[in-house]
Order: C-alpha cells, then structure tokens, then sequence
C-alpha cells in the first residue's frame, strides 16, 4: 500500500543550521495496517508524514502508494490517494463554508471539479447519514458555517472528510494534540472507529504513548531521523507506557553511548 | 440622480469582479485600473471597426480574461507579490491600452453601439433605463451565485478561505487562483466596455483609481446590507455600487470639485475602514456585522502586503 524506501531528508543543507530530518528510512505498510509514530521533537515523525503526503520532496529515496511511484507528485496530485487530518483544528476545513459545502468539496477529492452543482440533495442525504456516526449532532446543522463549531467538532468533521471518499492512505499528524482531554478521547475513538469500518491504512503520529499503545495494529519509535524501534500487533499488546520510556531511553541511550566512542 | 442611478448598475458589474478576487480570493488585485480601460478599448476599437456591438463586447469580456490570467501567472508562477503582481499587470496595460486605442480618446458618438437602441427609445436616465441596467446587473450577479456554488465554485471560494485545505483534497490552488483573477477581470472589462457605450468614448484614463471605487461599493455595500451567504454578499455589492455613485453625485451637487473625487473617494474607503474599529461603533449591536467585514478586509490587506 505504502512505501517508503531509502528516504533522505536534510533541511538548510551547507548551512549552519543544518539539520538532518530522515536518515534512510525504509518504511512499508501493509493494506489496512494502522501504525502509530512516536519519538521526541525533532525526530523525523512529522517530516515522514509530510514527505507521505507530498508537502515535502526527498533528497533521495522513494514514495509508493498503490505500486504506483508519488515521489514526484505535488502535495495536491497526491491527494487522490492520500486523506489528511493536521494537527491544528482549523487547518482541514473551511470556516466561512457551512458543513455542507466543505464536505462536498472532500467528497469530489482527486476528481476534476467542473460545473456540477457542489452540493445535492441525493448528496446531503449522504453527508447527513456519515455525520450522524460522529454522533455530535452536526447532521442537523448542514448549513452551519464551520467557522462556528468548536475545535472538537471541527476536528471530527475534518476526520470525516479525510476519510468518508476512502483514501488509499490515511495521514493523521497529532491530530488530537490541540485538544482538551475529553475532546481529545472522542476523536481518538471515531479514528478507532472509521478506520476500522473503511479498512484504511494509516499513518498517525502521536506524542501520546498511551494513545498510541491503545490504538493501531502496529507501533514504530523515531529518533534523530531513524526507526529505532518497530512493535507488530503481538508485541504492541504486551507493552506498557513505562515500558516504552525504558525502551526509548535504553536506545536512545545506546546511540548516545556510540557516539561519545567514536568522538 | 438617475444618471448615478444607471451609473451604478452598470459599475455594479465592476464591483462584483472586486469582490470575486477581493472576498472570495482573498486577494486584493490592482489590475482592475488597467483592465477596465482594455475593456472599454477593445470594445470602442472594435465598434468602431464595425463588429457588432454584441461581440466587440464579450471581445472585451476575453481581453480582461487575459489581463487577469497575466496577474494570476505572475502571482502563482513567479511567485511575485499579489498587489506587486497586479500593479505590473496594470502598469504594463496602460501602454497596450493605447496601443489598442491608437490614441488617447476614441469617441463612439456615431456608432452603433449596444445602447443605442435604448438612447434611441429615450430609456437612457429614465425608469426603464434603470429597469434595463438592473436586469444586467441581477442576471450577472445570479450567474455569479450559481458558479459559486458548483463543484469548481466552491474550490475557488476554499482557495480564499483555507488553502491548505483545498490542497488536501486535490485541488491546484494555483489554478483556481488564476481562474479567479482571469473572471474578475473579465467582468471588470465587460463593465469598461459597457461604459465606454453609455458615455459615448472610450479614455486611457478612464481606469485610474476605479479599483477604490469597486472596493467601496464591496465594503460599504456588505457593511451596510450583509454578507452571512453568497446569494445576500452579491446583492450587497450591487446595491453598494449604486449607493457609491449616489454619494458620489450629491458630494458633486453639494458643489464639491469635480477634481477632487479621487481624493473624496479614497477618504470615503478610508472611513469605512477605520471608523468600525473605533470603540464607540464597537458597542452598536447594527455595527457588529460591520466590524466583521471591514477588520477582515484589513487583515487579508495585511496578509498580502
């Protein structure tokens, strides 16, 4: 479904502030897998997503979703493969469009847009089936602007959107982060939710350990732009968040102890 | 007053390209000073030449389109400054405006032209005149709607609102900016051509400043009658543009100089801009509609500058 094969990222190369993002990653999905990304700041999770999604081009190395090379594609060609959710409540949908209108604009995703009325009655009987399985009682509000909806609600929405038209792959960059904890929780449960009913092979990146124990089929820790760990679903069961700050600190550690040898 | 009444409703058509590029883009595009002469160039030059006045305007309705489309590859493509992009394209125009025109000023006081079966009737600055120019008015700003609200319309109405986010889901923001900017300024070179028929001339000059007045007529006409849905923001441009030039006419009644207009002009925008973020407007619950419009106005200028 996805791959990632020998990717390398260095932002402001030959500066002083060169920063090395992603040390040759080698990363492969398998169709309907849900991998969760945690590591500190800095350590490439992001800059993973983004080069994913197109946002951002590799040095060198390849993307491929669906046998199909996207190394090349902008952020926007992707798009017909690729659904996003970003961190920032505000960022995947339109404020001054009412609900209707943003999810129809997500339904056409990838498609040519032409002079086809936007939104439709056989299509907002739709929308408002899909919004009822957020249960947030946004189906009665189609014509709402979302500029008035709170983060929560802005957030499930652009979840909704991001997935309703089935992606090949689905993106989700700390996408509950800017949330208050009880908000934070709902959504991880309508991600747990959608995932499962489309069968969507996904990306997330986490700073929550527990979220990423609790939720997705498989885990990989990132460090200094290296995959340092990588749990399938058994062992990816067994573990604790104590037990991952071990692990993490054992490793980080080790690289640590590596260096100051070779100094 | 009916004169600034037909006046209006012809500029109307101006002030609804502004708002395409100014409200829905987001983008405040200065090629509308350079673009709204071609239009009347394109279409005085064109009629004058004996194409029927239908075409020599929808030709003009095409050069404004590539005015715009300019602009839009500019901005998009070499990455330059919106307003930046706009001033080069407007600049550039003036001298293609006279290269059109062959000179400076082009009467059409003998041609056959769009209104002269109108004139002819005697419904120029009458009640049917204005009838007449309503419906033009109405008809473009109901086809404005309808395009708002397709699959591509409403592209163009995220690609002002939330760029990444149109990105995300597969759509070109370069291309719909560019689309955006070739419409607008399609429309504001119809109205030039327009113009150009109702005065009886086309002039190189006849652009300079216009784009204070489009912006007026979006800003106070929106202040003053809304804008909570496309269908209500449109009409408001309409009925702003009218109550521009009424303003404009009775300031001329008054016995104000002719002259000073442009400077009249600007002071009217600036006013509409600054006077809701005073205090006391702030607390007039009429005035809160207001304050919304005219401090995101500002903020996209910023946002630009």
């Amino acid at each position: 479904m996805l791959e990632i094969k020998n990717v390398h990222k260095t932002f402001f190369a030959g500066t002083v502030n060169e920063r090395v993002a992603l040390q040759e990653i080698n990363l492969s999905l398998a169709a309907g897998e849900f991998v969760t990304v945690i590591g500190s700041n800095g350590a490439g999770k992001s800059t993973i997503l983004n080069i994913t999604s197109g946002k951002l081009r590799p040095d060198s190395g390849t993307v491929t979703i669906d046998g199909r090379d996207v190394t090349r594609l902008a952020d926007y060609q992707r798009a017909r493969f690729v659904g996003r959710v970003f961190q920032d409540p505000m960022a995947g949908t339109s404020p001054e469009m009412t609900i209707e209108q943003n999810m129809a604009i997500a339904y056409e995703r990838g498609k040519r847009r032409g002079l086809a009325p936007g939104v439709t009655r056989k299509k907002r009987e739709f929308f408002r089936e899909e919004l009822k399985s957020l249960e947030l009682g946004l189906e009665n509000r189609l014509k709402a602007k979302v500029g008035l909806l709170s983060g929560g609600q802005r957030q499930a929405l652009s979840l909704l959107m991001a997935t309703f038209s089935s992606p090949s792959i689905l993106l989700l960059d700390e996408h509950t982060a800017a949330l208050d904890p009880q908000r934070a929780a709902l959504v991880s449960r309508l991600t747990a939710e959608i995932v499962e009913r489309h069968h969507l092979t996904t990306l997330m990146v986490t700073h929550n350990m527990e979220q990423a124990l609790q939720l997705g089929t498989r885990l990989i820790m990132m460090h200094e732009g290296r995959i340092i760990l990588d749990l399938d679903r058994e062992q990816k069961s067994r573990m604790t968040v104590p037990d991952l700050l071990h692990e993490f600190e054992k490793i980080k550690g080790a690289a640590v102890d590596d260096r100051t040898m070779l100094q | 007053m009916i004169v600034a009444v037909e006046l209006g409703l012809i500029y109307a058509v101006m002030a609804l390209g502004v708002y395409l590029t100014f409200r829905i883009l987001n983008f405040p595009d200065l090629t509308v000073d350079g673009s709204f002469t071609t239009g009347a160039a394109v279409a005085a030059i064109s009629i004058i030449n004996g194409v029927p006045p239908v075409v020599a305007t929808l030709a003009a309705f095409a050069a404004g389109m590539a005015a715009g489309w300019v602009t839009g590859i500019l901005h998009t493509k070499g990455k330059i400054n919106g307003l930046l992009a706009g001033i080069l394209t407007m600049i550039a125009l003036y001298s293609i405006n006279l290269r059109i025109m062959g000179k400076a000023n082009l009467p059409l006081l003998r041609e056959e032209t769009l209104l002269t079966p109108l004139r002819e009737a005697g419904f120029i600055g009458s009640a049917v005149g204005i009838m007449v120019f309503a419906v033009v008015a109405l008809v473009i700003k109901l086809v404005i709607d309808w395009f708002l609200h397709t699959d591509l319309g409403l592209s163009l109405q995220a690609t002002g609102d939330n760029e990444q986010m149109i990105r995300s889901f597969g759509v070109s923001t370069d291309r719909t900016k560019i689309l955006g900017l070739a419409l607008s300024n399609g429309l504001v070179a119809l109205c030039g051509a327009m113009i150009a028929q109702y005065q009886g001339f086309a002039d190189i000059g006849m652009g300079i400043g216009l784009i204070l007045a489009g912006l007026a007529s979006v800003i106070i006409g929106q202040a003053i009658f809304g804008s909570r849905i496309i269908f209500v923001a449109t009409l408001a441009v309409v009925l702003g543009s009218v109550l521009y030039r009424v303003v404009i006419q009775l300031a001329l009644q008054a016995g104000l100089n002719p002259n000073d207009m442009k400077l009249i002009s600007a002071v009217l925008v600036v006013i509409a801009l600054v006077l809701p973020q005073l205090k006391v407007f702030r607390k007039v619950q009429g005035l809160a509609n207001m304050k919304k419009t005219l401090t995101g106005a500002t903020e996209a200028a910023g946002a630009k500058a």
